[in-house]
């Protein structure tokens, strides 16, 4: 089969290739685009290392192809700091010790700036559930889901000062 | 929760100081360079064919369908490396594994054939159009089928001798005194206990990127190991053996940021030495990245111990004696990562936390169709299965008494005044306060409370269990006189350099995989020296520029390479001393030591800092002193050391389902003296979910023609933040009395401690039902089956 041209926003930039239509969308990142901090964990969409945002949707990009992803607008843990200022999450999952080894961490923290974009006030529970699709083998997730509090709170804060009217301020 | 004692300034760091970790920045913004991230100008990628068969002959392997496809350059048999005398190695236990069979395979999954390619994708397709013709035999997956007389013999090579698939028998402790103990004994329980076999399963997965340089005759071998330096050894060794160029001064093993290891990354698996070869072979970088279906159907795996214990007592419940026959399942070949002298390991700490003067423990070795077993899953060796045995006997033990399993424990308990305490089996516990440790756990879960609850529960036909472990770990491995890899002695190592301005850059022997030895190891230097934590750079995993040291498992970074750095920094204080002395014109013997500086005696204000120390060490040092301001150290440590700590654990099982809830586990640990209090808990965190884990979801099974049931994560549950419990955590800290700083380690200690409590819990829930015990994991089939065969509906 012919290779496929795939032209996608990664991180803000526009990145295109021409690929294997059997490619996968991880592949493409870690492999041509040199995007190294996305893991690949299992092959069966259990681990959730492989998480990336698409389209504003956490994915699972080991199982899913590079020509899917034509022209979507893709985000990895590369592009989560804002320049040198670290994203609330990363910064919570250093204060919390929320990672050890290091290896689920960047799709653990892809899944959780969903799940906070889904709900930015979420329980311990909801927490839970909502980063079920990634294993951690060395947190216990005790740390993880502190980490994923302390974050939804400084970005709810943020949000609120935003919010405020200016007469107010 | 217990305060630790500090004796620095948190802008120091030292010990007690819960500093954030200085390695995690590259980890959270995604610059983490794990080995799959390794990537060298021209590489090949190795992929491999894998066998269907638990059990057959290769009659004939077709590679010319494989050789047409675009991209592949070779593939590599075992009939190739015999040719180079590679296609058997040596493994860790004394026992030789192959890396590629010549004419038969043993397990499902078993590596057949490499095809090396210029890209993973066209080296899958290669493996794909590989034909092999195979001859199944019979399998054995069961180790007491295994023994019986007329089993196929699975291991010919063995010789005539040898014509039995038992590997090995060790006992320990004296048999005659134990049965006649257990004569004795008014009260004698006994149980059949299957610890299964498992996979440590971290979320990377193993491999490396070999890269042979035919000009410079040098190997650079990039790697996932715990244990480098030994891996750079066999390496030589294997390569002298088959009479190849490759010395160990041009052999330099890198091991980069590693995705957990648990005791899965210390033994060398056929893929590196396959990577290495085609490398040699073909001249350029050769990469081997497994598949999690390849790591969880491949690698080597924990457990597989089936024990029959037997406990004697008095009838008021004081334990008297304790006998132990065990059938150690091996798969294969013995490539147990064990470096003891033992081939069962520490199995004999079986006598737990116990007071009680007879026991005897034996082990048979056996050899089965199934991939080799014999690695920890986060836990030093066979420590484990001894502490869910003892734990469990126990247990059994007051139920059957009808004592509180609280009280039976208290009053077996070795106590804080015995120790030094010397173990039936020949160990001695370095230190400990049992009856504290559970105190505090008992107090924290409000027991007395839960038994009430309990019995108002079991009143209205609700099942509720409390389940206590109080466990003795045994890690540290270790003094060599007992501990050693393929002769090498188990001491580790580090090294300190200070620089001019006050910086320091240090060397350890030891190996991280997320435990934190960037930040802990500074802490280390931090307390002994005073220099900031922000100004110590810690490195390891280059076996280039590291010292020699035996790596990390079994706990063992802290007890042995944590030891050697507290005495390497001490060397660096003394030399310091005397630059102190020659600044400050006093006498050495007049200076006092505090907070990072010397002073004179009587006279505060005459103090040098070790930052000015340092600086002097360059340019200002006396005549006849060498200049510079380095040491190191090789520590071998004088014991092992023996953390211990007890948990307790509260489950709900669901009449309807079996499904086991663990609605609270609390448990106390004693690690000795804390470095990071922050890292301690998470170590203890995630000991604990690899306890929890395989004891309700994880277990590797095979079909009777050994085929693997358990190979994606869809079979093999680990738990996700759902299922796992909130831990509760706290600590007793009892400082072990030999090592320098105190410290005892704490990486597995949960692992160990965990399983028993949560069994205990499940059976203490159904023990009035008739339940004495259940093996793991308590699935909610296995537990509703239970209550089923005990007539119990919802």
């Amino acid at each position: 089969m012919s290779n496929r041209h795939v032209t996608v926003t990664v991180n803000g930039e526009t990145r295109e290739a021409d690929v294997e239509p059997r490619l996968l969308l991880v592949h493409l990142l870690r492999d041509t685009f040199m995007l190294t901090g996305t893991h690949v964990g299992c092959d069966t969409s259990n681990c959730g290392a492989c998480t990336v945002m698409v389209d504003g949707r956490s994915a699972k990009s080991c199982t899913m192809l590079a020509a899917q992803a034509d022209g979507a607008t893709i985000t990895t843990i590369e592009g989560m700091a804002d320049g040198a200022t670290l994203h609330p999450l990363q910064q919570a999952f250093w204060d919390q010790h929320g990672l050890q080894c290091g290896f689920c961490t960047p799709g653990m923290m892809m899944q959780a700036s969903w799940l906070l974009g889904q709900n930015p006030d979420p329980t311990d529970q909801e927490v839970r559930e909502g980063i079920a699709g990634n294993l951690c083998r060395c947190t216990g997730y005790v740390n993880i889901v502190k980490a994923i509090q302390q974050a939804a709170g400084e970005m709810r804060a943020k949000q609120d000062a935003a919010a405020e009217p200016v007469a107010a301020r | 929760m217990t305060e630790i004692a500090t004796h620095t300034t948190p802008e120091v760091g030292g010990m007690g100081h819960s500093v954030k970790r200085k390695e995690d920045p590259r980890f959270i913004q995604g610059k983490g360079e794990y080995i799959e991230d390794v990537n060298l100008p021209g590489q090949l990628w190795l992929d491999i064919v894998r066998s269907p068969y638990a059990h057959a002959k290769i009659k004939s392997i077709d590679a010319s369908e494989a050789l047409k496809v675009p991209g592949v350059a070779a593939v590599v048999t075992g009939k190739d490396l015999e040719g180079y005398k590679l296609a058997w190695m040596p493994t860790l236990a004394g026992d030789k594994q192959m890396v590629l069979p010549v004419d038969t395979v043993m397990y499902q999954a078993q590596e057949v054939a490499a095809v090396i390619a210029t890209s993973r994708y066209a080296a899958a397709d290669g493996v794909a159009a590989v034909q092999v013709d195979y001859e199944p035999l019979p399998v054995i997956v069961d180790p007491f089928k295994a023994l019986e007389p007329d089993a196929f013999v699975l291991r010919p090579d063995r010789g005539p001798d040898k014509a039995n698939n038992h590997i090995w028998h060790w006992e320990s402790g004296d048999a005659a005194r134990t049965d006649a103990a257990l004569e004795a004994a008014e009260v004698r329980v006994s149980q059949d206990i299957y610890i299964p076999r498992i996979h440590v399963a971290s979320i990377e997965t193993c491999g490396c990127v070999a890269d042979w340089n035919p000009i410079r005759q040098q190997l650079t071998l990039h790697m996932t190991s715990q244990a480098p330096h030994a891996i750079r050894t066999v390496i030589a060794l294997v390569a002298a053996a088959a009479g190849l160029p490759i010395y160990e001064q041009n052999i330099r093993v890198k091991t980069h940021d590693i995705g957990g290891g648990f005791g899965g990354k210390v033994p060398v698996y056929p893929g590196y030495v396959l990577a290495v070869a085609a490398s040699f072979l073909i001249g350029k970088p050769v990469k081997w990245i497994e598949d999690r279906s390849e790591n969880l159907q491949a690698d080597s795996f924990a457990r597989d111990y089936h024990i029959h214990a037997e406990l004697g007592a008095t009838k008021a419940g004081k334990i008297t004696s304790l006998k132990v026959k065990t059938i150690a399942d091996h798969g294969y070949t013995d490539a147990a990562a064990d470096p003891s002298k033992f081939p069962a390991g520490l199995f004999n700490v079986i006598t737990g936390s116990y007071d009680f003067p007879e026991a005897f423990v034996e082990v048979d070795g056996v050899y089965t169709n199934k991939p080799p077993g014999g690695v920890a899953y986060r836990c030093s060796f066979r420590v484990t299965e001894a502490v869910h045995a003892i734990e469990r006997m126990v247990d059994i033990l007051a139920h059957e008494i009808g004592k509180d399993p609280a009280q039976v424990r208290f009053d077996n308990f070795i106590q804080p005044e015995q120790f030094p305490y010397k173990t039936p089996t020949g160990w001695e516990y370095d230190s400990g306060n049992y009856p504290a440790a559970l105190k505090k756990a008992l107090d924290i879960i409000g027991y007395n409370d839960l038994r009430k609850e309990q019995a108002e529960k079991r009143a209205r036909g609700e099942l509720m269990g409390i389940g206590i472990s109080s466990f003795t770990e045994i890690v540290g491995a270790g003094p060599s006189h007992d501990f050693d890899i393929l002769g090498l002695k188990m001491f580790d190592s580090c090294e300190i350099r200070v620089h001019p301005t006050g910086k320091v850059l240090a060397r350890i022997g030891v190996q991280t995989q997320g435990q934190g030895h960037e930040t802990t190891f500074a802490q280390i230097i931090a307390e002994e020296l005073g220099f900031p934590v922000a100004d110590i750079k810690i490195e390891y995993g280059d076996t280039d520029t590291a010292p020699y040291g035996l790596g990390t498992y079994a706990s063992r970074s802290t007890p042995v390479a944590g030891a050697a750095t507290a005495v390497a920094a001490r060397k660096i204080r003394a030399k310091a001393r005397l630059l102190a002395a020659h600044l400050l014109e006093a006498n050495p013997d007049d200076l006092e030591w505090e907070n990072g500086k010397f002073f004179v005696k009587g006279s505060p204000d005459r103090s040098k800092t070790i930052q000015e120390i340092s600086f002097a060490a360059y340019t200002n040092h006396p005549q006849g002193m060498e200049a510079g301001l380095e040491a190191v150290d090789y520590y071998d440590p004088p014991n092992l050391t023996f953390p211990f700590g007890s948990y307790i654990c509260v489950v709900d099982i669901d009449k309807g389902t079996g499904q086991v809830t663990v609605r609270r586990f609390v448990a106390v640990d004693d690690c000795g003296n804390i470095i990071n209090p922050m890292i301690v808990d998470g170590q203890i965190h995630g000991g604990l979910t690899m306890g929890f884990a395989p004891s309700l979801y994880e277990e590797i099974t095979y079909d009777e023609l050994g085929n693997n049931l358990t190979g994606t994560f869809m079979d093999y549950l680990l738990p996700t933040a759902v299922e796992t419990p909130a831990w509760e955590t706290d600590k007793t800290v009892t400082p072990s009395p030999h090592h320098p700083i105190g410290a005892k380690g704490v990486g597995e200690s949960a692992t160990v401690g965990a399983p028993p409590a949560i069994v205990n819990a499940v059976v203490d829930a159904m023990w009035h039902l008739g339940v004495r015990n259940v093996d793991i994991p308590m699935t909610p089939q296995k537990i509703w089956r239970i209550l089923r065969d005990q007539g119990v509906t919802a």
